[in-house]
């Protein structure tokens, strides 16, 4: 019913905008819906279960993984079929101006509205020869009625296109992968049922948060993701190192949550509407004003700064490592990180229109996230925990990100995000099972030679590891590749820029590449190569992992591996066609009226060539450190005995300042929260005993006073000599009544009855 | 006839019988001029009964008659009584309920 | 008319005089004697007004059983023959003072209320008409009333018997 309504909708409207519809695209709520219950049921059933809550959580996963699936296949239908049944036209954004809203009284239920596409196309693409179609699909929104109140109406709802399908398969697999791991990694332990269901939460609200229709469902999943990321860092919080660590986490993030609700609310009364749609057409519609557009990017680049750790606010994530491993790879590497991203992605328009990327040369997007990708890749190198190193290299892959969004390469962006996730996961899932063996994190210490003991951790760590270094064929040299040539740049390398000429953004992200191979490196020697410095407390030598931990491991490599060729450049060995190219892009890219124009870079072999080598480069200088010369000094050393830094006094204080976090923790510790705490506090302090105490207590002393003076004459005197002498009256009155009118005298009574009566009557004859 | 001249009589009677029982102090003579104060009554309400042609004045009349009756019967119970503890009715030297 | 008159008269003149005498004797005996002319007069008035069976129950009832009674009350708390010493209160002025207060009162609203009304000429009424409005109309006062008698008889008996020790 439904559907012919839709179509029927889509065969009246003009041209070139298509509906999306399919049922797995409209009950995409489901999605949620299940880790959502599977929560519930954890919390009330989970202990009585066999494997105490786990089968409900990985279940419920399966299943919201499989409806992702056919989500995302139905979607891919529908861009094909949108594709298909037109012609292929090119229009210059024309009708900017007019809009026309489909009336919603041709569908029978009156809560659910589907949103009626507007008749404007916007195409992603400019220039002929593009590997675009001319074809705009419209999202499946989805609406209720929640309230309405002053005249507004809130609707929840869900919101499908290609991002959201593409965000749905990274979280439910990445969150069902974890699943399965954490069977082996957290058995046993002291809450492991609670564990099972706020990995359950969490997945139902990362979910919830990517399906968000408005804005409004945009901030509460923002904040419930806080929420369990709060929860599962500090899992093991009788340690106080993790209470603090999820009490960091959670009020840096709030610091960024003033921009969130700041910016959310700028776009609300800006736009009229929460509704995504409507404050993306406002924005590239030029119906906001840019200056406004700005002030709310601003705020809304705070908020992602703190949620996905970009400098300054990035503190809290390499301290989120306290929490157990499965967590840090499904939270803190693919999934709850890349909100704030998400965010921006989805908010494209305000962001492209706010900053004005499309025409300038630094924006402070492209500026957060070049400075966040270099600062963490500098402080990756002097971490000792393995988590560690992963957690600021995650720092600065999102930096890439973001980044990457600064300058107008959206696809880039998200296309980086989807390898990211799935090459971290299963760098920080890797880096779980060592630690599982060696019962530590410290690689100085612990780790070394792991190559032997755990071969399939080696490989697929390997393999992860390349990926992420950016070298091909893996998966990260597509993405991170694609991002530097959508900074644009010197044009020197043969290609054209994207939408402007991000100079800066383009040097940051070649030492940023730089830098990942070599403390990758790093890592890998440390860890893997060398001899084993740990100390296995007497159970032999260190083993393989179970099949519950490997296994997630595999596939998460075999998808660092493949994921990249999901969109391969146009142009790519085979001239330009669009066949099989760009496929990823051409699905998840929004083409439609809600999505800014915003154009492509194209491809440049030379571009590509060059970055490789600065990753071999970089890979070669490391691997000459440590696999030479540290190798060379002894099996089991962990750095070079007279280094640099030993030499150099330069060196030194920049490695201190790194060991330092660039005192950043000591900034906000002690420099702002003490000294708020201190002097700030003293002085309130003083104002209040000198000042306001002092007043109280005069106030109170006059008060005493007079109230002294009210008792002892007015009180004492006056007001209780009147009740003194009304006793005495009423003493009198009754003496005189006993002595003289109430002798017992009968025939006194009755003579008094008798006169009394006998005023009366003539009182009453008389008057009445 | 006019009715006044009943009412009247009703009403000297009735003062006559106040006066006695404010001067008296024997207690039977207190009673009887509670008889009169009742006599009174009695000629007021048939003289009214008369007047307006209702029988239920001469019906009250009857059951006024009947309650004196009675009350004089327990009144001189509590006569008696007096005149056995104390050897004398003299309503004035009754006088323990004072205040 | 004249009849009535008159003999309304006579009876008036005797009662008021019995009854002044009934309150200012000071032989309690010859008081309760009085007392008999009054109620006697009493009597005529009802035969007067038409109330037959209200003037017989006054003979019947007051004479008969009340004034009996009453003397049988001045013999057990041995009156004495003659005048009775304590038979007055010492202070006599504020009682006709009452008394001539009250009746002024009286007086004066019946006058003011009912100067000229005549009362109909024929307004006898007989047993019949009584009876039938007490078994009728007035059942439940009639009920009423003999159970205060009962009440009464039960009560005089018990106050007034001796104490068997």
């Amino acid at each position: 019913m439904m559907m012919t309504n839709l179509l029927a909708l889509a065969e009246s409207i003009p041209s070139k905008t298509v509906q999306a519809s399919g049922w797995f695209l409209e009950t995409a709520w489901l999605i949620p819906a299940l880790p959502a219950l599977s929560f519930f049921m954890i919390l009330f059933f989970g202990k009585r279960m066999k494997y105490k809550g786990a089968e409900i959580g990985i279940t419920a996963l399966a299943i919201a993984f499989i409806l992702a699936i056919c989500c995302a296949g139905q979607w891919i239908n529908q861009v094909n079929n949108a594709g298909h049944g037109h012609d292929q036209e090119h229009h210059q954004g024309d009708d900017h101006g007019e809009e026309h809203q489909d009336s919603n009284e041709a569908l029978n239920s009156e809560n659910i509205e589907i949103a009626a596409s507007e008749n404007i196309t916007i195409y992603a693409a400019e220039e002929k020869g593009e590997g675009y179609e001319s074809v705009a699909v419209d999202a499946v929104i989805q609406r209720f009625t929640w309230w309405e109140s002053g005249g507004r109406t809130f609707h929840v709802g869900i919101m499908v296109d290609g991002l959201t399908v593409m965000m749905l398969f990274v979280v439910t697999a990445i969150s069902l992968l974890v699943h399965i791991y954490s069977t082996d990694y957290v058995s046993g332990d002291r809450r492991y049922t609670h564990y099972f269901a706020f990995l359950s939460l969490f997945s139902a609200s990362m979910l919830f948060f990517v399906l968000s229709e408005n804005i409004l469902q945009t901030i509460v999943g923002w904040e419930l993701v806080g929420v369990c990321s709060f929860a599962l860092i500090g899992h093991w919080w009788e340690e106080k190192p993790n209470s603090d660590a999820a009490l960091k986490a959670f009020l840096t993030n709030r610091v960024g949550d003033m921009g969130l609700l700041v910016g959310m609310i700028i776009l609300f009364w800006s736009a009229g509407s929460w509704s995504i749609v409507d404050i993306n057409v406002a924005a590239i519609n030029n119906e906001i004003g840019q200056s406004t557009l700005l002030i709310a990017s601003l705020c809304l680049t705070a908020a992602v700064m703190s949620k996905s750790g970009q400098f300054i606010l990035h503190t809290w994530l390499p301290d989120a490592m306290a929490g157990p491993t499965p967590v840090s790879a499904l939270i803190h590497a693919a999934t709850m990180v890349v909100a704030g991203i998400y965010m921006v992605a989805r908010l494209y328009g305000v962001f492209f229109e706010g900053y004005d990327i499309a025409g300038s040369s630094f924006n402070v997007l492209a500026l957060v996230g070049s400075v966040t990708l270099v600062g963490a890749g500098l402080l990756a190198f002097v971490q000792d925990d393995i988590k560690k190193v992963l957690a600021y290299s995650t720092v600065s892959q999102l930096g890439y990100m973001v980044m990457a969004l600064g300058v107008g390469a959206w696809t880039a962006a998200v296309f980086h995000l989807f390898t990211h996730a799935f090459f971290k996961a299963g760098l920080f899932l890797g880096a779980g099972s060592v630690s599982h063996s060696v019962h530590s994190f410290d690689m100085k210490k612990s780790m070394g030679g792991m190559r032997k003991f755990m071969p399939t951790t080696y490989k697929t760590f390997l393999v992860c590891t390349i990926a992420l270094m950016g070298i091909p064929p893996l998966a990260g040299f597509w993405s991170k590749d694609e991002i530097l040539v959508g900074t644009g740049g010197w044009g020197l390398f043969g290609g054209t820029g994207g939408n402007g000429t991000y100079v800066f953004a383009l040097v940051m992200g070649i030492i940023g590449a730089a830098l990942t191979c070599a403390y990758m490196t790093r890592v890998i020697y440390l860890t893997f190569f060398g001899e084993f410095r740990g100390d296995t407390h007497g159970h032999g030598d260190p083993h393989e992992s179970g099949k519950r931990i490997t296994v997630p491991l595999i596939i998460l490599s075999v998808m660092a591996v493949a994921a990249g060729f999901l969109n391969l450049p146009v142009g790519f060995l085979t001239g330009n066609t669009t066949g099989w190219q760009e496929r990823f892009g051409h699905y998840v890219e929004p083409v439609a009226t809600y999505f800014p124009g915003i154009s492509h870079g194209t491809p440049s072999w030379s571009l590509a060539i060059f970055s490789t080598f600065v990753a071999l480069s970089g890979v070669a200088l490391a691997a000459h450190y440590f696999f030479v010369k540290v190798k060379a000094q002894s099996p089991a050393a962990t750095e070079l005995a007279n280094g640099l830094t030993s030499k150099n006094k330069l060196a030194k204080a920049g490695h201190t300042v790194l060991k330092q976090k660039y005192y950043l923790d000591h900034l906000y510790t002690d420099i702002i929260a003490n000294g708020t705490k201190g002097p700030i506090a003293d002085a309130a302090y003083w104002s209040n005993q000198k000042g306001i105490d002092e007043l109280v207590n005069q106030v109170g002393k006059q008060a005493t006073r007079s109230a002294t003076f009210v008792y002892e004459k007015i009180d004492q005197n006056l007001v209780d000599g009147v009740v003194n002498l009304s006793g005495k009256a009423s003493e009198g009155l009754g003496e005189t009544t006993r002595t003289i009118i109430q002798r017992g005298k009968v025939h006194q009574y009755a003579a008094i009855m008798f006169a009394a009566t006998t005023i009366l009557a003539g009182l009453f004859i008389v008057f009445v | 006839m006019s009715i006044a001249q009943y009412l009247l009589l009703s009403s000297v009677l009735f003062c006559i019988g106040i006066y006695g029982v404010l001067s008296r102090k024997n207690g039977v003579m207190v009673l009887m001029s509670i008889e009169l104060i009742l006599n009174a009554v009695n000629i007021n309400l048939v003289a009214f009964s008369a007047l307006t042609d209702n029988i239920a004045g001469e019906v009250f009349a009857l059951f006024v008659i009947a309650i004196a009756a009675a009350e004089v019967g327990v009144g001189l119970a509590i006569v008696l009584l007096i005149f056995r503890n104390k050897q004398n009715v003299d309503l004035s030297e009754i006088d323990q309920m004072k205040g | 008319m004249i009849a009535q008159n008159v003999f309304f008269s006579i009876f008036a003149l005797l009662m008021i005089v019995s009854a002044l005498k009934v309150v200012t004797t000071k032989n309690i005996v010859h008081a309760a004697l009085w007392l008999v002319l009054v109620l006697a007069g009493v009597a005529g008035q009802f035969l007067l007004l038409g109330a037959e069976f209200i003037g017989v129950t006054q003979i019947l009832v007051y004479i008969g059983a009340v004034i009996v009674l009453l003397l049988f009350g001045v013999m057990l708390t041995k009156a004495s023959i003659g005048d009775e010493e304590n038979i007055n209160m010492p202070n006599r002025v504020i009682p006709a003072v009452i008394a001539t207060l009250m009746f002024a009162v009286m007086s004066y609203s019946i006058i003011d209320s009912f100067r000229g009304e005549k009362l109909p000429t024929e307004t006898v009424t007989n047993a019949a008409t009584v009876s039938d409005s007490i078994f009728s109309d007035f059942i439940i006062p009639f009920e009423a009333v003999s159970v205060l008698l009962l009440a009464a008889l039960i009560g005089a008996v018990v106050i007034a018997r001796k104490e068997t020790a």
